[in-house]
């Protein structure tokens, strides 16, 4: 394997240490992931004010939060609504917001969908099982610099009593790449 | 040209798969791919935008026929060749001849959590006035290319370029990828949000109202009427 061959060049040249990967996996594999930018989803569905400055400068907002760093140096937050419903790619490589999100998912990555979330974003939904009703317009968002989005997906009716830790749950990582919706309770 | 990666609005290409939130790494040596990658980036021999173009310029074959993580490590290999930190003797045997001059540079496992809490911030400070604020009229370069470097890194996709679109915000002044990935410093420019409507990107736009939003340089732009 290609990988073991260049960490072992690498490791006997001095340049890497094994126990660092160790720790970048680690970190990529269990503490940094998708429960990050719900809890931040959460916030903004129950804090009217925590809300309104997501939107004006998402980057202050969630580092407050310690959810600043590689691939999330700078956050923009676009919310979905009755009239817009917002959806990213990067369809020149992988662009994605680490710090909030972790690692992309495999599909996230595929040509199908680099490929396609441009051109047909409707039929891309399609095939996670979203359809969007006619009076909404999509707003594909392709990531070619270094801004990263956020999608704030819909609240789900039938929410009104539950807090933060509950709403939470509801939150998926697809409805904040915004090929998926928030979960009904 | 355009080249390989730039694949957005391509046919052909099938379904997108839906994965479950669990799965983040698809074989054991993925995560380990991610992790030399990151590590190799803190020797400080390159940049980010020497990165994605490292990848972007394997053979289009190549570039089809590898998986993600492959693709990767390709670029990771061409850059240690290149920027002369591992000789294609050692790759080609699989053992280092001596100790690198870089090795003091090696990400330890405590850094970890500093450096990747860091990050790498694209902002810079202004050296270029914007030309452009929100709601004004915009046109792309007619070519999708880069205009210091024959064939080299950019990052307007073809299907964008000669398209009119409005400005929808400022994001600041970022360094230009167009330059900083061929050694050609910084140069940072104003960084717009963009919309185009997806009838002026497509022949048959799936609903007259979507639109796509790209992250694009001032240099790219021109005023439109």
């Amino acid at each position: 394997m290609r990988v073991r061959a260049l960490e072992t060049i690498l490791t006997e040249k001095g340049l890497i240490d094994p126990a660092a990967l160790d720790e970048i996996i680690d970190t990529y594999e269990n503490r940094i992931g998708p429960r990050n930018g719900a809890h931040v989803v959460a916030r903004a569905w129950s804090d009217p004010a925590f809300r309104t400055a997501l939107l004006e400068d998402a980057t202050a907002v969630v580092s407050e939060l310690g959810y600043y760093g590689r691939q999330g140096e700078h956050m923009v937050a676009v919310e979905n609504t009755d009239a817009v419903h917002n959806m990213v790619v990067c369809t020149l490589c992988s662009c994605y917001p680490w710090p909030l999100l972790g690692i992309p998912p495999g599909w996230y990555k595929s040509d199908a969908y680099r490929a396609r979330a441009v051109r047909e974003p409707r039929k891309v939904l399609a095939d996670f099982g979203v359809t969007l009703p006619e009076t909404t317009a999509v707003r594909v968002w392709d990531s070619t610099a270094e801004v990263r989005y956020l999608v704030i997906p819909q609240r789900p009716a039938g929410t009104e009593g539950m807090d933060e830790a509950a709403l939470m749950d509801l939150v998926t990582r697809d409805s904040m790449i915004g090929t998926g919706l928030a979960l009904n309770p | 040209m355009t080249r390989v990666h730039d694949m957005g609005g391509r046919f052909g290409d099938g379904a997108v798969v839906p994965e479950p939130e669990t799965e983040v790494f698809h074989a054991d040596w993925h995560p380990r791919a991610l992790a030399v990658t990151l590590a190799c980036g803190s020797l400080g021999q390159w940049n980010i935008d020497t990165s994605r173009h490292a990848r972007e310029r394997l053979a289009p074959k190549d570039y089809a026929a590898f998986s993600y993580y492959e693709k990767w490590m390709a670029g990771l290999a061409d850059m240690l060749v290149e920027k002369g930190v591992l000789t294609p003797e050692e790759l080609a045997s699989g053992h280092a001849m001596g100790t690198s001059p870089l090795a003091e540079r090696k990400m330890t496992a405590d850094a970890v959590a500093g450096v990747l809490a860091r990050g790498g911030p694209a902002d810079r400070p202004a050296q270029i006035a914007p030309s452009f604020a929100a709601g004004d009229a915009v046109r792309t370069r007619r070519h999708a290319e880069n205009a210091f470097v024959d064939g080299g890194h950019t990052r307007l996709p073809a299907y964008a370029a000669g398209a009119q679109g409005r400005i929808v915000r400022l994001h600041g002044h970022h360094v230009l990828p167009d330059a900083a990935a061929h050694g050609l410093g910084d140069r940072p420019e104003p960084l717009y949000a963009v919309a185009f409507p997806a009838s002026e990107l497509w022949a048959r736009p799936e609903h007259p109202r979507d639109e796509v939003v790209l992250d694009l340089w001032q240099s790219y732009l021109e005023p439109a009427r």
